[in-house]
């Protein structure tokens, strides 16, 4: 208070100091809202109530593996088998899903509960995470590789299981990709819009995957090991152990997708989903998750799945061609990168 | 200058942050002599020889080679001068053969530009052969032994017929019969007019080899001195001779039972049968050059390493400790060494790091409670005085002893009975310093057992009630507070204990 300075420069560099760490730490936001309101205007369809929860329905699958490859990578590690343990679900669980009388059922005549494809497309997520971190910690081979075998392993088994897609699913089944609660979002000319349930799913992990990592022994864990792994060794954790439950978890959120995918399109393909490991590293990373390890949000990641969904949206209502849009979604994700290299200086 | 020096130096100074390496150090080197370099852990041996050879530049001062002034901004400079040097820290490429890493950057190409495998071969036999290295050319670097690699990086260091060769610590990996190899090399460089600066805490080999001796304390020249006419009591006096300038406050503590005893560690090659006991509100100083295994031991200890034989006995029950995590539910804290390497988790905020030892006593039914964790980083902030503007500060971006501090307070919270300190002050302001020399005796006045490993010799005898000196892995001598003085440290520490028959003839000189 008893400063010599004039107050009304105190003010401005506290003001340009705040407004700069408001800059780095929302960047994306912003980037986001840029993108989104330049959509708008840019085409007619963009801010259509249907439009905007097919945008984020499209994200919830890519979303859902991004949750789990963030946690990967704050661990610094990297996943690239999501996509290919996606389809290995996928395919299992459409074929305990299919109706008994369809003409090309895998088991004909079979009538099981839909929580047993469920729980059989988490439990092959969660076993193929769980080899992943098996492989990176207790044989020290690199994530690069364990999660490179295992996206060539897991695809293949998919094949061998399913050589063409598994079609003729029930419609409880389907409904966890196509279904909709609270009927409610009037729509002039047209029945009322509902929630569509993988946004629902999406929304339920990212808030618990959130509070995992923030409020819980298991969540600060994880950010230790990626801030220095020596250091946490040696401050008691059990870093194998923490690794291996990462990687698990990784592999359930890849099962979960894979229920979600194949019940939206309705029928399991051992094709599904090739490539959505690199939409996934894309999302954390454009959402700020830092290679090197130690930060990363689950917020950040959702934001880089939305303009990476925006993006591909977006560029289709506009009629860019497919080949132009693969080459701005690139240029974009190294862009984040450079603007986050240049944050953490 | 006069005619016969090949390098002068004149008033260098060197700061890194929080640390004055040099202060205005001058020396003369004479041409053709073999000049050593001697002087405690962090006196400035190594800076000032990073600086002949471009690796670190000063903050002032002059440099004379050859009679001419330079300035070396490089290694590569240096070569150019016709300075090389071999380091303390060998640094081989692995999966190249020797005769690559021998010429690295400097291959002999063939007329397509390619590299002449057959002459860059050939010449490294030659070399080679002209030392008497019975090394071949085309072996791997992996698959030599640490003694034969050391070989290598002096053969290298040959290989560009340098002037003046500088010598960090050269026989430090290397057995008896490669010494004396190596100084037949050094005598026969010598005949060729080679200068060369050796640096070595051995004071053996000082009196076999070198022509004149430097030491340095504190980062300033104490004194340059023909061989002839000087003496290891001597030496050591001039290296440790200093004032007791700084305050200690190690207050008086009841000294309790044993809570700690070890038998006979050994982890081969490192290690030998280290044995001793640590008891409650007792501080124990571990002294040693560097590589005496002071670390090793307490890392053993902790888990980190494992033992090849020997047994860790707490509070009277004979203890497996396989992991940190071990350790740590039997009671012991280590503070790390390199606070970077293995302490701080830089990206993370303090908060984490402060807590990330003790996460179970902040749960309440699975969750981590915020109000508590808040209510503890308070409680250690003004305990510990820690400077930090919100426990959502990421950690690097506090000095030096605020992160000291944080990790300090890590350990602090998971409440052990017997806390090791590494270089507790290594690096860090003297407030910082003193703060934590403070809070040493306090823990120690509670009832808690201490183990403090330091380079610092008046660190060493101001902080501690008993001194364990390692030297080259084993325990060279454990003294009183009362019985300890720099110069018996500093002897049992260089294995020269010297014995009352020749310190009477030292008296008589």
């Amino acid at each position: 208070m008893a400063s010599a300075t004039p107050p009304q420069v105190l003010d401005k560099s506290f003001n340009r100091e705040w407004f700069n760490a408001f800059i780095r730490k929302y960047a994306i936001v912003l980037i986001f809202i840029a993108m989104f309101v330049a959509m708008t205007f840019l085409t007619d369809a963009f801010l259509q109530p249907r439009n905007l929860f097919n945008v984020v329905r499209q994200i919830s699958v890519v979303g859902l593996i991004a949750i789990g490859v963030t946690m990967v990578i704050i661990t610094t590690g990297i996943d690239l088998s999501s996509g290919s343990v996606l389809a290995l679900a996928a395919v299992f669980a459409a074929s305990l899903a299919q109706q008994p009388d369809w003409h090309d059922a895998k088991y004909p005549g079979l009538v099981v509960p839909v929580i047993v494809p469920i729980v059989v497309a988490l439990a092959i997520g969660l076993l193929c995470g769980a080899i992943n971190g098996g492989l990176i910690a207790r044989f020290k081979i690199p994530p690069f590789i364990a999660t490179l075998g295992m996206m060539t392993v897991a695809r293949g088994f998919a094949l061998i299981y399913s050589n063409r897609p598994v079609s003729g699913l029930t419609d409880t089944y389907n409904f966890i990709g196509q279904g909709e609660i609270l009927k409610v979002i009037p729509i002039p000319g047209q029945p009322p819009l509902g929630i569509p349930i993988p946004i629902i799913i999406l929304a339920v992990v990212a808030i618990g995957a959130h509070i995992m990592l923030n409020n819980t022994r298991f969540g600060r864990h994880i950010y230790a090991i990626g801030g220095n792994e020596q250091a946490a060794l040696i401050s008691g954790l059990n870093v194998g152990r923490i690794k291996i439950g990462v990687y698990a978890i990784a592999g359930l959120l890849s099962g979960l997708a894979g229920l979600v995918l194949s019940s939206r399109v309705g029928s399991g393909q051992a094709g599904l989903a090739v490539g959505y490991e690199l939409d996934a590293i894309a999302s954390a990373v454009i959402g700020g998750t830092s290679l090197s390890g130690g930060i990363g949000t689950i917020w950040g990641t959702i934001i880089g799945a939305l303009i990476i969904g925006v993006l591909n949206n977006g560029l289709d209502l506009l009629n860019v061609s497919a080949y132009w849009q693969t080459i701005i979604k690139g240029s974009i994700i190294v862009v984040a990168v450079i603007i986050d290299e240049r944050k953490n200086r | 200058m006069s005619e016969s020096d090949i390098l002068l130096i004149e008033n260098i100074s060197k700061s890194f942050p929080g640390v004055k390496a040099l202060s205005d150090v001058n020396l003369s080197v004479h041409r053709g002599t073999i000049h050593a370099l001697m002087g405690e852990n962090g006196a400035g041996k190594s800076t000032l020889m990073k600086i002949l050879d471009g690796i670190y530049t000063p903050d002032s001062g002059q440099i004379t080679f050859q009679g001419q002034p330079v300035t070396i901004d490089n290694t590569h400079k240096a070569l150019k001068l016709g300075i090389s040097m071999i380091h303390q820290e060998l640094s081989p490429i692995p999966y190249m053969t020797v005769a690559e890493n021998i010429y690295l950057g400097r291959e002999p190409l063939s007329r397509f530009g390619m590299i002449d495998k057959r002459k860059l071969n050939a010449n490294t036999k030659a070399l080679l052969n002209l030392l008497e290295i019975n090394i071949n050319p085309t072996s791997l670097m992996k698959d030599l032994s640490v003694a034969n690699t050391q070989m290598v990086e002096i053969a290298k260091a040959i290989s560009y017929d340098a002037s003046l060769i500088i010598m960090d610590e050269p026989t430090s990996a290397i057995t008896e019969r490669e010494v004396a190899h190596l100084f037949g090399m050094i005598r026969s460089l010598k005949a060729k007019g080679v200068t060369i600066i050796y640096i070595t805490h051995k004071m053996d080999e000082v009196f076999q080899i070198a022509d004149d001796i430097t030491v340095l304390r504190d980062g300033k020249h104490v004194a340059t001195v023909p061989a002839t006419q000087t003496n290891k009591v001597r030496l050591i006096m001039m290296m440790v001779g200093r004032e007791l300038t700084e305050m200690f406050p190690k207050e008086v503590a009841p000294i309790g039972e044993v809570v700690l005893s070890v038998h006979n560690l050994t982890r081969a090659g490192v290690v030998e049968d280290v044995s001793f006991d640590l008891r409650r509100g007792e501080i124990l100083g571990i002294a040693g050059l560097m590589g005496a295994g002071r670390t090793t031991v307490i890392e053993s200890i902790f888990g980190i390493h494992k033992i090849n034989s020997g047994e860790i006995i707490i509070k009277g029950k004979k203890t497996q400790i396989n992991s940190p995590a071990d350790a740590i539910k039997n009671g012991l804290a280590l503070l790390t060494e390199d606070r970077k390497l293995t302490g701080i988790m830089g990206v993370l905020p303090v908060r984490d790091n402060m807590m990330i030892a003790s996460l179970p006593n902040y749960e309440k039914r699975g969750f981590l409670n915020g109000r508590l964790i808040e209510a503890t980083y308070k409680q250690e902030k003004s305990r510990l005085d820690i400077k930090s503007p919100s426990m959502h500060q990421l950690i690097k971006l506090l000095s030096g002893g605020n992160q000291q501090k944080v990790l300090v307070s890590r350990w602090l919270l998971t409440s052990p009975d017997i806390l090791i300190l590494d270089e507790p002050t290594r690096g860090i302001d003297v407030g910082a310093k003193a703060e934590i020399h403070r809070l040493m005796s306090k823990l120690a006045q509670e009832g808690k057992a201490i183990i403090m490993i330091s380079s610092e010799l008046p660190e060493i005898l101001g902080m501690s009630d008993r001194i364990l000196v390692m030297h080259e892995g084993k325990v060279g001598g454990i003294f009183e507070r009362k019985d300890a003085t720099q110069e018996s440290i500093m002897q049992a520490a260089t294995g020269h204990g010297l014995d009352a028959h020749a310190r009477q003839e030292e008296m008589t000189i």
